[in-house]
């Protein structure tokens, strides 16, 4: 583009009247090189232009949701709720069939008892009478002692 | 609104946000936060947001708000540095230093100019919007931002000639 053209270009630039057509005729221009003398104010001014306007946002943006979080929360607190009443009436009933098992189980354990109490008596009463041999022994001894 | 709608409308626009942002609060980190502070604000207004015929529009008259009360809070509680009367004497820089320097130049004049000259020049040189999206995202008449437009290029120029004539003579 002509030195004259851009030169009016910058005047309607400067009195704000250009299209944004013409202001990119602009930045280009100014953004090559070979740039006369007396402009070189603007080269800055619209390389800087050009160059802000290439800043770009990194940052995340966070939205937060915490009304779904508080759903969910309830429904599983209630979920556990339904499945901790079903285990207890559960534990607290027994079955018939379990109660007879129950039932047979103790009285064979009583039987088993009995059976050693007696085997028990039995030996003991042996015992006795052998102490009572070893007793009558003994009288005798001390008997012919004190003689 | 779904969330993937809300993404798909809203998310073309977060770095002209951001970029608006920045040029207002200057810092790059509050500029972070006020995006994604807008954001949220937006997500949790998504369902108002059909209703709105230019959502970017609408977004951005937002994060001009915004960001004008952040600096408002900001104001009330700090004192400001204003170096104004800074002058760089030093002539026996060379031609081309000076001329990379001017880009970021460029950025230290664009601040000292005035907020709504701020945004207009952002707006419309850094994003490209027509005269009449300007005027909706700001409230103002069209011809009122070509004004308020026109000044500002012509202090930043004024004032880039300036320094260049410092640099060479």
């Amino acid at each position: 583009m002509e030195l004259a053209n851009i030169e009016k270009l910058i005047e309607k630039y400067d009195n704000a009247e250009t299209s944004l057509k013409e202001e990119q005729v602009l930045k280009d221009y100014f953004l090559k090189s070979d740039v006369p003398v007396h402009l070189l104010e603007y080269k800055a001014y619209f390389n800087y232009f050009s160059e802000s306007s290439t800043e770009r946002f990194t940052k995340s943006i966070p939205l937060n949701s915490k009304k779904t979080n508080w759903k969910w929360l309830s429904i599983a607190a209630s979920i556990a709720l339904l499945v901790s009443v079903y285990f207890i009436n559960d534990f607290g009933s027994i079955s018939d069939e379990e109660r007879l098992e129950a039932e047979k189980a103790y009285k064979e354990t009583q039987m088993a008892f009995q059976l050693i109490s007696q085997n028990l008596n039995k030996g003991n009463s042996v015992a006795i009478a052998g102490l009572q041999e070893f007793n009558k022994a003994q009288n005798k001894v001390f008997k012919t002692t004190k003689k | 609104m779904k969330q993937t709608d809300f993404l798909n409308t809203v998310l073309p626009f977060k770095d002209k946000v951001f970029r608006l942002a920045k040029r207002l609060l200057v810092s790059t980190d509050e500029a972070e936060d006020a995006t994604q502070e807008l954001y949220l604000k937006l997500w949790k207004n998504k369902n108002k947001l059909e209703d709105y015929k230019n959502i970017e529009a609408f977004a951005m008259t937002m994060t001009k708000n915004y960001c004008l009360d952040q600096l408002k809070a900001k104001r009330s509680n700090n004192l400001t540095l204003v170096h104004s009367n800074y002058k760089d004497n030093n002539i026996s820089l060379q031609r081309e230093i000076e001329l990379k320097d001017s880009v970021s130049r460029v950025h230290e004049l664009i601040e000292t100019l005035p907020e709504k000259q701020k945004l207009i020049i952002q707006l419309r040189d850094v994003e490209n919007y027509e005269f009449e999206e300007i005027g909706k995202i700001l409230d103002l008449q069209p011809t009122a931002v070509r004004v308020a437009l026109s000044r500002a290029r012509k202090t930043i120029r004024e004032q880039l000639i300036k320094q260049h004539n410092y640099g060479i003579s």
